[in-house]
């Protein structure tokens, strides 16, 4: 090493740049660090163990040493204890990749989670960035779709659809202009897996909707952003102008002469705007109430052209499958179920986060093993599953697997993997009342039993509760769910009554009070 | 929208001039999305997350003490304009609940006392 770095040398050390993370101080933390004259911050993404955060790591050697939680209180003392060389201090958790959190997880869309800068090329294209589509590009687009068939990846916004069959349906579709569009609404609560994407690795959606483009040809994306994430929309606009700086984005990409583009498309606060087609509306920039079907929009879609909607995480997974081959994705998981989910544990939690398995693990093990059990240390009594239209499921449930297959069989769905952990001081009551109230503020208004039944639903309860001619309001509510599930044009109204019929079942003592 | 804060009636009749469109296509828009807001709102904007994650950490309670200590309900705003109380369907802050958010700025497991110094060095910064 020449002399004159050595004098310089300067410690790195990384602090995340991540929702999470940024909500539990890692900003103050990250300038206090820095006002340091011997240290070099990066700002990384998270590597998703959320319950650390902010997670503090020194590299020290070859090695990266994690520190967390670490508060600004905590900072002197951290350089007290001498920090910068790895020194021991009661925050020190060791070597980050020694974790077992971290190191009992398949890692594969999430690979370059916390390890890299998410907005440096460099750190991108070292660890294996773009390898993917300069793959796909050197073949024909028919190879990238046969690959991704291949692989069995089905996409991760909830429906669990095979994304190589939607694609080949819009390779296939009529018309001179197509589009790709990325269902980054992530509107389910327990769910955080593509806002963590798109924050800490957003280079690979990027990559992910470019190949998707070349797979269809297509030229132009859009990205469909929940406007509660702003900190996601400052970081992938940013990652936008890094890509396009490069030549990875834009005209000629790569030298190939594939050009493609991609704009940001803000939502403003609609959780049934998450739905695909709800989505095209939106972005048409319509309210954003449910489109009939057939059409679907992989024939018809934004402005009636051909279109991909693919959720974040799907269009994530698909540059390895391409770099690494269809194959090693394929050997993860069971069944119909194959390669990763990135499972996100929330809600009562002890150690909550992202964790990237195989399909496969029970749902006990998902909390039990990497969650730790509830965070107020009492009995897990419910787990919702599948966001607000996924069912509640009781304690002795928790030995299901996770795949899709064996979900649906116990009535369940695993939609985008949020998994919402209730200890038992929870009110199953006030949690069914709650789906129906979420589906008459979110309901798209379209069809009656959604818009009207959603709102009976409520009341229903409350005369339940109220312990007004009990037996005939039960009865009711039997009734409406079933209309629901019969009589609805999407799932909001179609799956609202999923949890509320599951609290009935499993927690009936909670109605009567 | 981003400048205001809200969408006028004066701003409907305008967009509705100019994209050729009725002023019941623009409201229909306008009224469909939760963001929007036809009136204006306080000085800062304060959302506590309504959606299941953060109620199995106790959003609820939250939500109540915070009703309380600003006098208003969900959608309201102070009598001094200076703060607007939102419900907030999920920030994906869900590993860290309960989240709020004020003026974009994402808190995580906030309990009273969290709170509390979060809102009073908000009303500081108005005052200021
Ligand atoms: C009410 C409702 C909300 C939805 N919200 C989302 C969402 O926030 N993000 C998402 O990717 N998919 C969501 N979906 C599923 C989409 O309709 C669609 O299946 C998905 O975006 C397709 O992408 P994928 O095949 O890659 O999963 C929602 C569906 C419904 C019915
Ligand atoms: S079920 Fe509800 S959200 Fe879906 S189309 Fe009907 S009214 Fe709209
Ligand atoms: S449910 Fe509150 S942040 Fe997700």
């Amino acid at each position: 090493m020449p002399a004159e770095l050595d004098v310089n040398r300067k410690v790195t050390v990384y602090v995340p740049c991540e929702t999470a993370a940024v909500s539990l101080g890692a900003d103050d933390v990250g300038e206090k660090i820095a006002a340091h004259d011997n240290v070099n911050v990066i700002r990384n993404g998270s590597w998703g163990m959320s319950w650390l955060e902010p997670l503090v790591e020194v590299l020290v050697g070859e090695q990266r040493i994690a520190y967390g939680p670490v508060g600004v209180d905590d900072v002197d003392s951290l350089f007290e204890a001498g920090f910068l060389e790895g020194g021991e201090h009661e925050l020190r958790l060791g070597d980050i990749t020694e974790l077992p959190y971290l190191k009992n997880q398949e890692r594969w869309t999430f690979r370059r989670c916390g390890l890299i800068d998410p907005l440096s090329m460099d750190d991108y294209l070292t660890h294996g960035g773009f390898a993917g589509l300069q793959k796909a590009l050197a073949q024909d687009p028919e190879f990238v779709i046969d690959q991704i068939k291949a692989s069995g990846l089905r996409g991760r916004g909830g429906a669990g659809f095979p994304t190589g069959i939607k694609w080949q349906t819009v390779a296939d579709a009529e018309g001179e202009q197509k589009y790709i569009t990325c269902n980054a609404d992530e509107g389910d609560s327990g769910t955080f897996s593509d806002r963590i994407l798109m924050e800490c690795d957003p280079l690979t959606l990027i990559e992910g909707m470019i190949i998707a483009g070349y797979a269809v040809g297509a030229n132009r994306g859009y990205v469909y952003l929940r406007s509660e994430y702003p900190l996601t929309r400052r970081v992938f606009a940013k990652a936008l102008v890094v890509a396009k700086d490069s030549g990875w984005l834009g005209e000629d990409i790569g030298g190939s002469g594939f050009d493609f583009d991609i704009d940001v498309h803000l939502g403003a606060g609609s959780y049934v705007c998450g739905e695909e087609t709800a989505m095209l509306e939106s972005l048409e920039g319509k309210a954003g109430l449910i489109r009939y079907k057939p059409p679907l929009p992989a024939i018809e879609g934004l402005f009636g052209k051909p279109t991909v909607v693919n959720n974040v995480v799907t269009l994530g997974s698909v540059p390895d499958i391409l770099a690494l081959g269809a194959e090693p994705y394929a050997n993860f998981g069971v069944g119909r179920s194959k390669g990763t989910l990135a499972f996100q544990l929330a809600g009562n939690i002890k150690r909550g986060g992202l964790v990237e398995k195989a399909f496969g693990l029970t749902l006990r093990e998902l909390i039990e093993d990497f969650g730790g059990g509830t965070a107020s240390g009492r009995k897990i009594r419910a787990v919702q599953i599948g966001g607000p239209l996924g069912a509640y499921f009781a304690e002795e449930q928790l030995d299901t697997p996770l795949d899709y297959e064996a979900f649906t069989k116990v009535g369940g769905m695993i939609g985008h993997g949020g998994v919402v952990v209730f200890d038992d001081t929870v009110d199953m009551a006030a949690q069914a009342r709650f789906a129906f109230e979420f589906c008459a503020i979110e309901s798209c208004g379209k069809c009656t039993p959604c818009r009207i039944g959603s709102v009976r639903g409520v009341e229903v309860i409350d005369r339940i509760l109220a312990d007004k001619d009990r037996e005939e309001n039960l009865n009711l509510l039997t009734e409406l769910c079933e209309t629901l599930i019969d009589g609805s044009l999407c799932a909001m109204g179609g799956m609202t009554p999923f949890p509320v019929q599951s609290a009935l079942k499993y927690f009936p003592e909670d109605f009567k009070r | 929208m981003d400048r205001f804060g809200f969408i006028s009636e004066a701003a409907i009749r305008q967009l509705a001039r100019e994209l050729n469109l009725s002023r019941a296509d623009i409201h229909g828009v306008v009224s469909f999305y939760h963001d929007f807001r036809t009136t204006a709102p306080g000085q800062h904007v304060l959302k506590i997350c309504q959606a299941e994650s953060c109620q199995a950490m106790g959003s609820r309670n939250l939500t109540a003490y915070a009703e309380e200590k600003l006098g208003v309900d969900l959608h309201g705003t102070t009598d001094d304009g200076k703060l607007t109380l939102e419900p907030v369907y999920c920030l994906g802050n869900c590993a860290c609940s309960p989240a709020i958010m004020i003026d974009n700025k994402v808190y995580g497991r906030v309990d009273q006392n969290k709170l509390d110094s979060i809102v009073d060095a908000c009303g500081a910064r108005c005052e200021s």
